[in-house]
């Protein structure tokens, strides 16, 4: 069963971009390991749409890859902004919201 | 209803009109009011009599009128309104209060003279006669009380006119609170009234008494005594009326002595129904009469301030009154009549301790009196009259009311072993002769011997000198009343057959000793006290400072320790109570609120811990969740 390699390694992505998103401070990395985690859900859809043989999964992987480029645009303009502002782009020094 | 009946409002009416005009008014009636107050009283006194010429044309089974008001209270069954009654006993006391207090008034336009709030005092004077007139007219319990409590709160005015001076003022508070005690007495008593009854007018009262039982007319008749006791300073309410003195001299006259200390009597002899249905309530009554009758002759004895004198002298005085009343019908009428003689000479005898003190730079102080006979011969003659008439000597007043008394207490009840008839006369003969020492006392100490004369308070020699004629004039009328009243209204036992649609008609009792055995002992009683006083207070040198004395000397000065008594069994126990009261509130109720908020901002300070604003912190959180809830999830279908 040759598919399942596709979902182990879409988990192993998956479980990566999650490791990125919580261990590095870089928001821009961040930011890559959240477009990681996408993409393995992405490749998890597409493998369950050859799996059970209709186009439903692939229609929703279509969907992510929209939403992951919105989010891109909003997110990468968010950090821009705070760059300017705090002259860090690290996602720790991000706070306010406490104190 | 005639028309010279419809004229009893106008008794009310006017001097409550008079007392309003004058508050209202302010300083512009500062010139004119005080006589304006007088003209107010006087004309409730020309009413009284027009009444009284109607009462006497009419046959003696005529004389209870009643006018109408208006409707007071309608609620459900119960219809209440107020009307006046005038009959014997009202207007008895009608005439007393307007004739003494007419001349307490024009006495007072003297005496108050030098005193800025003149027109107050006026004005609180009219507030007592419309208060008084309205207690002893009305013809329900209800609106008796609106008038015990205007007499209460007029009282309480007038004893703490100067409240400038702080002892004063808390005299005043003090009087006011021990009437409160009384007052609940009465409040509680309408209340089983209208339990019981269902009705609350004198009519009704009378006429359910026959239904009702025993034990409820007994806690009526003891409520009813409670009231009495607060108001006419008796025992165990009796400490405030010594205080009571701090008052202007003319309204301890009037309400400390003649008119509304006698309330309490009043309100027993009116009450008669249901004291005659509760024989237990009747005893106890004239326990309490006694009692008072001779703590007040004790603590006379020993009192050196001329007004405290007098003031437990009228305590002692009303203690003979309600011992009368407690007796039944054989002693209504003669409560009564004690009542109106009393009203006279301790009032005159009051208006010569003020005029004395008004000769003596305000001084009360009867060790540093003396010799004044010279100085001031009227108020000596009329201060003598009032003397004389409390001793019972014949012919004066006193003698034909108080020696009734004595008769009377000796005659066996009823209802009640023979002896309370040789008990209760003995005390009331025993109190005579204290009575004649305590007077004798304090009339030797003022007018006659040394002259033990203290400085006046700006350093001056005194100089005695008489009053000015507005205060001896109303001295002298009553001095004749104090002489010759007592002979008038006993001529052919005219005032208790006056009393007698009120009081019932008694049959005479014989007591368990002739009467002229008791005529005599209590002349023996008198002459003993009178020279035994003569002894120690003329013979002897007086001297300035008061002595060591007995025991029970030093007991009676402090007023027996009815205030130490009053302090530990009631005023420390209250302290105490609001105290723990406080803290309880503090600790517990307040201790619960302020807890449940500490608990909330404590719980508050543990969550907020987890809010840390680290992204990433909350990243994890949500990916923790979201294993937590796959493997939920998907842990049963594996």
């Amino acid at each position: 069963m040759t598919l399942t390699h596709y979902l182990v390694l879409s988990a192993i992505l998956f479980s990566l971009g999650a490791a990125t998103v919580l261990l590095r401070r870089n928001a821009i990395i961040v930011f890559m390991g959240v477009e990681l985690m996408l993409n393995a859900t992405n490749l998890a859809l597409v493998t369950f749409a050859r799996l059970h043989g209709d186009l439903t999964g692939q229609v929703m992987a279509f969907f992510v890859m929209v939403v992951a480029a919105a989010e891109v645009v909003v997110g990468l303009a968010i950090i821009v902004s705070i760059f300017r502002t705090r002259k860090s782009a690290s996602v720790d020094d991000i706070n306010l919201l406490k104190s | 209803m005639n028309d010279l009946t419809s004229l009893a409002p106008l008794l009310v009416a006017v001097p409550l009109a008079s007392a309003a005009l004058l508050l209202l008014l302010g300083r512009a009636a500062d010139r004119w009011g005080h006589w304006l107050g007088v003209l107010a009283s006087t004309a409730a006194f020309v009413v009284g009599a027009v009444l009284l010429t109607d009462l006497l044309g009419r046959p003696a089974d005529d004389r209870v009128l009643d006018v109408h008001l208006f409707d007071w209270i309608s609620a459900g069954h119960f219809d209440l309104s107020a009307g006046l009654r005038v009959d014997p006993l009202s207007l008895t006391f009608v005439l007393l209060v307007t004739f003494v207090g007419t001349l307490i008034h024009v006495y007072s336009v003297a005496y108050m003279a030098h005193d800025a709030a003149r027109r107050r005092f006026f004005a609180y004077l009219n507030l007592f006669i419309a208060a008084m007139l309205v207690l002893v007219l009305a013809d329900s319990y209800l609106l008796l009380f609106v008038g015990w409590e205007g007499v209460g709160l007029a009282s309480y005015l007038l004893i703490g006119f100067w409240n400038h001076h702080t002892p004063y003022a808390v005299a005043a508070k003090k009087a006011f609170v021990a009437n409160r005690v009384g007052d609940i007495g009465l409040l509680v008593a309408l209340m089983l009234m209208f339990a019981t009854f269902g009705a609350v007018d004198f009519d009704s009262v009378a006429a359910g008494v026959g239904g009702a039982s025993q034990g409820t007319l007994t806690a009526i008749g003891l409520m009813l005594l409670l009231a009495a006791c607060g108001k006419s300073a008796q025992f165990p309410l009796q400490s405030w009326l010594g205080d009571a003195m701090a008052g202007p001299t003319p309204v301890s006259a009037l309400i400390h002595a003649a008119t509304m200390v006698t309330a309490g009597v009043y309100l027993i002899v009116r009450s008669a129904p249901v004291f005659e249905g509760a024989p237990t309530a009747q005893l106890v009554v004239t326990i309490i009469g006694a009692i008072t009758l001779l703590i007040g002759a004790i603590i006379g004895c020993a009192k050196d301030d001329i007004k405290k004198a007098l003031a437990a002298s009228t305590m002692s005085q009303i203690g003979y009154m309600v011992l009368a009343a407690g007796l039944g019908p054989v002693g209504y009428a003669f409560a009564i009549f004690h009542l109106v003689t009393h009203g006279f000479f301790k009032a005159g005898m009051f208006l010569g301790a003020g005029s004395v003190m008004h000769g003596m730079d305000d001084q009360t102080d009867m060790r540093r009196f003396g010799g004044l006979r010279k100085y001031m011969v009227i108020t000596w003659v009329t201060f003598g009259a009032g003397w004389l008439a409390i001793l019972g000597v014949p012919p004066f007043s006193g003698f034909w009311s108080k020696d009734k008394i004595i008769e009377s207490a000796f005659v066996v009840p009823e209802v009640g072993g023979e002896w309370r008839a040789w008990l209760f006369g003995a005390v009331a003969l025993v109190g005579a002769g204290i009575t004649a020492f305590y007077m004798s006392r304090m009339f030797f100490m003022t007018f006659h011997g040394r002259q033990r004369w203290a400085q006046t308070s700006d350093g001056h020699d005194q100089h005695p000198h008489e009053s000015p004629a507005l205060m001896t004039i109303p001295m002298v009328l009553l001095a004749v009343g104090s002489v010759g009243l007592g002979f008038v209204l006993q001529l052919g036992g005219g005032f208790t057959t006056w009393l007698e649609p009120v009081t019932g008609h008694v049959e005479h009792h014989e007591p368990v000793l002739p009467v002229l055995v008791i005529q005599v002992a209590t002349l023996v009683a008198v002459a003993l006290g009178l020279a035994l006083a003569w002894r120690q207070y003329l013979s002897l040198p007086v001297p300035e400072a008061a002595p060591a004395g007995t025991v029970l000397t030093r007991a009676a000065r402090v007023d027996l320790y009815q205030d130490a008594v009053n302090d530990a069994v009631l005023v420390e126990p209250g302290r105490h109570l609001t105290r723990s009261l406080v803290y309880g509130d503090r600790t517990a109720v307040d201790g619960a609120f302020t807890g449940l908020g500490r608990l909330t901002v404590g719980i508050g300070e543990l969550v907020r811990k987890v809010q840390t604003g680290y992204a990433r912190q909350y990243a994890a959180t949500m990916l923790l969740g979201l294993v937590v809830l796959a493997v939920v999830v998907l842990a049963p279908r594996i």
